[in-house]
């Protein structure tokens, strides 16, 4: 006991320090949830700390006239199209392509491989004008399917990446008895494969999520009546400077949402589900 | 359940080294054959050949009345025990000794009679709900086992499935798989490094070396009459003692001398080995197994077959004492010494070397002294000669009339 409370007292300062970053980190979103609190008559005149003192005054008034306004939940549905789809399309493409990349021999893998990670290099924005005169033509401008398709093209190589060597280390005993038990390919890919990558997959897809979530620049490219959350919040910055008792709660919902998909699948970072197989 | 046949199969990677040289083997129904030998010696991959996780370079694997060559794996019919156990992480026990039969697309009330028959049988009737990592290595293995046997397939392969576990726990699983192998009458190819374990298990064992095989027998045939030297020093606990020798005419009998060590040989056995006195007058190598020496004050007599040198061990095994004696004669070393002495993780001695060490099992009640110098009397009567050219066993001047002789 004593022993437990000199330990704790050793290390009180470390611990002080953290909290104290912690804490600091977390102002601004405080400061924005408490601002997207503040009914619209004193959001000019008062500032947020104020509510710390006199909670009385917090309203929901701001919310519910965010969730009446088309124009932002609609921007909100693209934003959840785009985000989830995307995300689903390339963790499932990346996955049967980091498959083949680590267990199938087919000729050409190696440097087929090498060329992916290549594509890794090549910064987003070299794209935007070519793929707008692409989309143009193919009629794929100012569609949610546009924007999730050119998040697909961006996130593939590094999701290859990242799935391919994370299913090398999964023990090639393991994918042999299931051949040897008569498993073919795709089911040793949705039996064994699949359920064994999970905490790559599931890192790789908030990672995505998280990505596309808050991205700008390519639906500010990509986009024209298709807006998705950023679009539209940062439309609202440039049109009504003081329409602050819209932006704060938009942008406090477009920041949850991430944050509770990532508090919600945080678990499956936790690896340590091969332990056991092989000795 | 079917007879398993190799032949002439070769593989050969694609960087050319050859891992698998013109291995004939045939596996009767029903049999448990032992693949063994020095790490690297091949065995591993003909096993896995027969499993189709490699390409046959050529020749032939055939299981029951099917070329398997081009047959994947799943369509083979087969049952595999890895090294590794590859057990299934993120199934439960239960499902992990299902999982082949699943994919047969088996009534599911048959799959739930056999896995829980296969788990009475392995006493893992307690630990059906559970993920293969809150088991112990032992449980992991009988799990490993039971998803075999549950498929029931023409032949089991086994890839060094006791090497995982603790000595102690090696000793009952090996007498378990053996019990099993033997009231379940499967087929079965048996890889291990362990000579223990092939002698113990196998009705035939077959000893292989550089990619080629060097004898196939009953263990007992193999350990009294290995082929080579190779097979010599590989069977057998401590190993068999060899020592650079001549033979000498003595009368009408034979003596075989190793440096200043004479040993006249027995009679019966100049008799069966007809091809010795050709050997008159030129160098062979003597082996001698460990028990046929012995504490000459225990043994009494012999005194025309003794062995002198210095105790420089004595390890007591309570039921006996391995004595090693630093005698005056030279220890053969040839290539199949030196790679046995690595392989042991050893070296072999230098050639310069004029004292040789021999290891006796001596009787417990023997009083030799380490630092001492002791007497030991060979028991010529199991004596073992080989051409040091050759490396063959010297037995009979025509080898095929040799090996029946051997077995009768």
């Amino acid at each position: 006991m004593a022993a437990r409370i000199a330990n704790a007292t050793r290390k009180l300062p470390v611990h002080l320090v953290l909290i104290f970053v912690a804490v600091l980190w977390m102002v601004p979103t405080l400061g924005l949830l408490l601002t997207s609190l503040m009914p619209a008559d004193i959001i000019g005149s008062e500032g947020w700390w104020n509510l710390v003192s006199e909670p009385s005054k917090a309203a929901f008034e701001n919310y519910d006239k965010l969730f009446d306004n088309n124009e932002l939940t609609t921007a909100l549905w693209v934003t959840v199209q785009v985000a989830v789809g995307n995300t689903v399309i390339l963790v499932i493409v990346a996955a049967l392509a980091g498959y083949a990349f680590a267990w199938l021999e087919f000729p050409g893998r190696d440097i087929l491989f090498v060329v992916v990670i290549a594509l890794l290099v090549v910064p987003l924005q070299v794209a935007l004008i070519p793929i707008f005169s692409l989309y143009n033509t193919t009629g794929l401008f100012d569609t949610a399917l546009g924007l999730m398709l050119f998040h697909v093209a961006f996130g593939m190589p590094f999701a290859i990446f990242l799935l391919r060597n994370f299913f090398v280390g999964i023990p090639k005993d393991i994918l042999e008895s299931a051949r040897i038990d008569g498993a073919s390919e795709m089911r040793i890919f949705f039996k064994l494969v699949l359920p064994l990558g999970l905490p790559a997959i599931a890192s790789l897809a908030i990672f995505q999520f998280l990505w596309t979530w808050n991205d700008l620049i390519v639906a500010l490219t990509f986009g024209r009546d298709t807006q998705p959350i950023t679009v539209a919040i940062f439309s609202q910055l440039r049109q009504f400077g003081t329409n602050i008792e819209l932006i704060a709660p938009a942008s406090f919902v477009s920041l949850a949402i991430p944050l509770i998909v990532f508090l919600a699948f945080q678990r499956y970072f936790v690896q340590g589900l091969l332990a056991g197989s092989v000795k | 359940m079917a007879a398993v046949r190799l032949d002439g199969v070769v593989k050969t990677y694609a960087d050319g080294t050859t891992a698998v040289n013109g291995l004939d083997l045939d596996i009767a129904d029903g049999e448990f054959m032992v693949l063994v030998g020095p790490s690297g010696c091949g065995k591993t991959t003909a096993l896995r050949m027969v499993a189709g996780l490699e390409t046959i370079t050529a020749g032939r694997v055939t299981i029951g009345e099917r070329t398997v060559n081009d047959v994947p794996s799943r369509d083979r019919d087969i049952a595999m025990v890895f090294q590794s156990y590859a057990l299934y992480p993120h199934l439960s026990v239960y499902d992990n000794i299902a999982f082949g039969l699943k994919l047969k697309k088996i009534p599911k009330a048959q799959i739930d009679e056999r896995v829980r028959g296969a788990a009475k049988i392995l006493d893992l009737e307690a630990f059906l709900e559970r993920k293969p990592r809150a088991l112990s290595g032992g449980q992991r293995q009988r799990v490993a086992m039971g998803r075999a046997i549950v498929r029931q397939p023409a032949a089991f392969l086994m890839d060094e499935p006791l090497s995982n576990l603790d000595a102690k726990l090696r000793v009952q699983m090996r007498a378990e798989i053996a019990k099993l192998q033997q009231s379940l009458a499967t087929t079965t190819l048996y890889v291990t490094h362990d000579q223990v374990e092939a002698m113990t298990m196998g009705h035939r064992v077959a000893v292989m070396r550089r990619g080629e095989l060097q004898q196939v027998d009953a263990p007992q045939v193999l350990y009294d009459h290995p082929d080579n030297l190779f097979v010599a020093g590989f069977i057998g606990s401590p190993a068999m003692n060899l020592l650079e020798g001549t033979l000498e005419r003595d009368g009408d009998g034979l003596v075989a001398v190793a440096g200043g060590q004479r040993l006249a040989l027995d009679r019966e056995l100049v008799r069966s080995r007809r091809a010795l006195p050709s050997f008159v007058g030129r160098p062979l190598i003597v082996g001698i197994r460990p028990e046929s020496i012995e504490d000459a004050a225990i043994a009494g007599d012999g005194a025309r077959s003794r062995l002198r040198g210095e105790v420089l061990l004595r390890e007591s095994l309570g039921s006996e004492v391995m004595v090693h004696l630093a005698i005056d004669a030279k220890q053969a070393v040839t290539d199949e010494v030196r790679e046995l002495a690595q392989d042991a993780g050893g070296e072999a001695p230098g050639a310069a070397e004029q004292k040789a060490i021999v290891v006796g099992r001596f009787n417990a009640r023997s009083r030799v002294a380490t630092g001492a110098t002791a007497r030991a009397v060979v028991d010529t009567r199991s004596m073992h000669f080989f051409d040091p050219q050759t490396g063959l066993g010297i037995y009979d001047a025509d080898a095929a009339n040799s090996k029946e002789l051997n077995r009768s």
